[in-house]
């Protein structure tokens, strides 16, 4: 075990499956001489030189196609989006080709391509630039779609992308980036794509979240305790395929559910969430599923409006209390 | 005055094997789509069905160059390109009538044809969505070293669009060995040519992109397949690109939907393009030349209406895809 950056963990990552595989390969914008904008591929230029760590123009729609037809015969790209922003220029390539590629063949193609960058809210870079982006994704059949939310698991599960036969969106936490944990150095540590993790065992209720929002959630945890209220924190880690049974479990015991999340809201993941807790366990419910979502606007640039666009931990608090029917809420 | 050289004033050598070759395909091709566009009428192929009636040549005449172990990438109008590149007729013909012996078992349908074992990689019915597909397999070529090529077909309605642009640049400033071939039928749907593109010439965007290009008529099967020789050289010298535009016509409406073909162009001039029907043009050049005979030229109809016949029958005869498929293939299993 070391301890390390959720950037650094990243590039061990890649710097791993680089080493370990010749067909993998990194290519984006300034993911080479530059080192990254967000410095996640710093050194590996260096390291493996420019037919491996291929900087590309402008044109995200063209390079992320450069990777799935890459794909298509053989190579193993990891595809950087500066910010999964920009993937919206490249969404028809994601969901047209790189998702459907498989089945529209009947099984004769398949598309191991990574598509990975840092998305969800940040610091006041306004509404183009600070927004959930795995809603575009986690609704297409072909995708996988992972958020992870330590150093451990950005690590982990990105190997595990990497390895992984089809297309995954890796959205990283841009407000991650410099947290630090523990990282276990065994080049064979890999997290299994579609395995939720509890985060914080609990007894009264059960707060599903991830990356930003899993970090309120346990601050707000933290304070319930105080209250005399045990949370319990469910981390997806994948969205798709979501790993259901674990929730369902969590909720089996605990009976109380909150789904925290950063994105607007409607239609949104905690939508999905609530839908499947209710579909499957709705006899263990002792109160309603309750969603924080961010507030139903696009992002703002004033930080007090920024503060009030994205959940907060008193939200979750306010929250857990009402479906524990605690101070008379 | 001096004569110019052009390419009708050389005589026409043109060996037997090649002129068999080129001939059947172009027919087999021809006759494929007509039995299609009946099959459509019958109710048996259903959604969209576009045929590349009249633009045969270029299909025949690009593919004639390449070796087995190349790659093709087509749009939503590739049954020319597929069966050019070696697919079983039969199993082309079930794909289109939704089959589980269909070539991607029923799941792709007529713009949806993938044949691995050929190198034919699609199928893409996303205008303009493949070229940058291409550069990546030009990509995959370059990394490993190899002196494979790909050719890339694409309609002139994928021009305006911004993944052309894209793709281009990025095969030139890499060398990607991609060989880009616009077959130019003149109308983007119903959209002509002059009403959706600042520079009509379309082969001279290549020169922004500087990479060789060049145009080519189109439903001169000889032509195409020089032009393309020469292209695929230079990709697999050194990975140059190259951008063609064949010069085409296509016979029939932009799909079967659009029966009359008629409110964007006139009768008069579909008639003035039939006179430059490639298989009709070619048949009379290889009997000519004395590289065919009459009675050569009539085996390869009939064995050639055998071989559409035939993939008829399999086609009817094969199976609908069983319901368990409609959640297979979706993901690639470990």
């Amino acid at each position: 075990m070391a301890v390390m950056t959720y950037r650094e963990a990243l590039n061990q990552a890649l710097r791993e499956e680089l080493r370990r595989d010749e067909r993998v390969f990194v290519i984006g914008e300034e993911v080479g001489l530059y080192d990254g904008a967000y410095k996640v591929t710093q050194g590996l230029l260096k390291e493996f030189g420019a037919k491996r760590i291929v900087d590309t123009p402008i044109a995200e729609s063209g390079f992320t196609g450069v990777g799935i037809g890459a794909a298509m015969v053989g190579l193993r790209p990891v595809v950087e989006m500066m910010t999964f922003n920009f993937a919206l220029v490249a969404l028809d390539q994601i969901v047209n080709a790189a998702a459907k590629l498989s089945y529209m063949s009947g099984g004769q193609f398949n598309v191991p391509i990574v598509i990975r960058g840092p998305g969800g809210p940040a610091h006041q870079l306004a509404a183009q630039h600070s927004q959930s982006m795995e809603v575009y994704f986690y609704h297409v059949p072909g995708l996988k779609v992972v958020r992870p939310s330590t150093p451990a698991d950005a690590k982990g599960l990105l190997k595990s992308a990497i390895r992984d036969d089809n297309p995954v969106v890796f959205i990283e936490s841009e407000t991650l980036y410099g947290i630090k944990g523990e990282v276990p150095d065994d080049p064979d540590f890999t997290i299994p794509l579609g395995q939720a993790v509890v985060r914080r065992e609990g007894r009264d209720v059960t707060v599903i979240a991830y990356t930003g929002m899993l970090y309120r959630a346990l601050e707000a945890a933290e304070a319930l305790e105080k209250e005399g209220i045990s949370v319990e924190i469910v981390d997806p880690r994948t969205l798709r395929p979501m790993d259901v049974p674990t929730i369902i479990g969590s909720v089996r015991k605990t009976h109380r559910v909150v789904v925290a999340e950063a994105g607007a809201g409607f239609a949104g993941m905690g939508s999905e969430i609530s839908a499947f807790i209710t579909e499957q366990a709705f006899d263990d419910l002792d109160a309603p599923v309750e969603r924080v979502t961010g507030a139903n606007a696009p992002m703002p640039y004033a930080k007090n409006l920024e503060r009030a666009k994205t959940p907060s931990k008193e939200k979750i608090m306010a929250a857990v209390r009402r479906v524990c029917y605690a101070n008379g809420s | 005055m001096a004569k110019t050289l052009n390419h009708q004033d050389v005589a026409p050598v043109i060996e037997p094997a090649l002129a068999r070759k080129l001939l059947s395909q172009m027919m087999l091709i021809r006759r494929f789509e007509e039995k299609a566009a009946e099959a459509y009428a019958l109710g048996k192929i259903g959604g969209f069905l576009h045929l590349s009636i009249g633009e045969e040549a270029v299909a025949a005449g690009a593919i004639s160059v390449l070796r087995p172990d190349d790659y093709a990438i087509s749009t939503y109008r590739e049954h020319g390109h597929c069966l050019a590149k070696g697919s079983d007729p039969k199993r082309v013909m079930a794909e289109l009538y939704g089959r589980r012996d269909g070539l991607s078992k029923g799941k792709g349908g007529s713009m949806h044809l993938f044949d691995k074992t050929h190198g034919f990689l699609g199928g893409h019915a996303i205008v303009g969505a493949h070229l940058p597909l291409a550069a990546g397999v030009g990509f995959a070529i370059k990394y490993r070293g190899e002196d494979r090529v790909i050719v890339c077909f694409f309609g002139d309605g994928a021009v305006p669009q911004g993944e052309f642009h894209e793709a281009l640049n990025i095969a030139s400033l890499w060398k990607l060995p991609v060989i880009f071939i616009c077959e130019n039928n003149r109308y983007a749907m119903g959209t002509a040519l002059e009403r959706a593109l600042a520079e009509t010439e379309i082969y001279k965007l290549g020169r922004s992109y500087r990479m060789p290009c060049e145009p080519v008529d189109g439903m001169d099967v000889l032509a195409v397949r020089d032009v393309v020789a020469r292209a695929v050289e230079r990709a697999r010298a050194d990975g140059t690109p190259s951008l063609l535009e064949a010069r085409t016509y296509r016979f029939r409406g932009h799909s079967m939907r659009d029966p009359a073909a008629a409110v964007y162009r006139t009768k008069e001039e579909v008639e003035r393009e039939r006179l430059r029907d490639p298989i009709v043009l070619f048949r009379a050049r290889a009997l000519e030349s004395g590289a065919l005979t009459e009675s050569d030229v009539a085996d390869l109809e009939k064995s050639v209406n055998d071989t559409v016949d035939e993939a008829v029958a399999f086609a009817d005869g094969s199976p609908e895809p069983p319901e368990e498929w409609l959640l297979t293939d979706i993901y690639k299993k470990d």
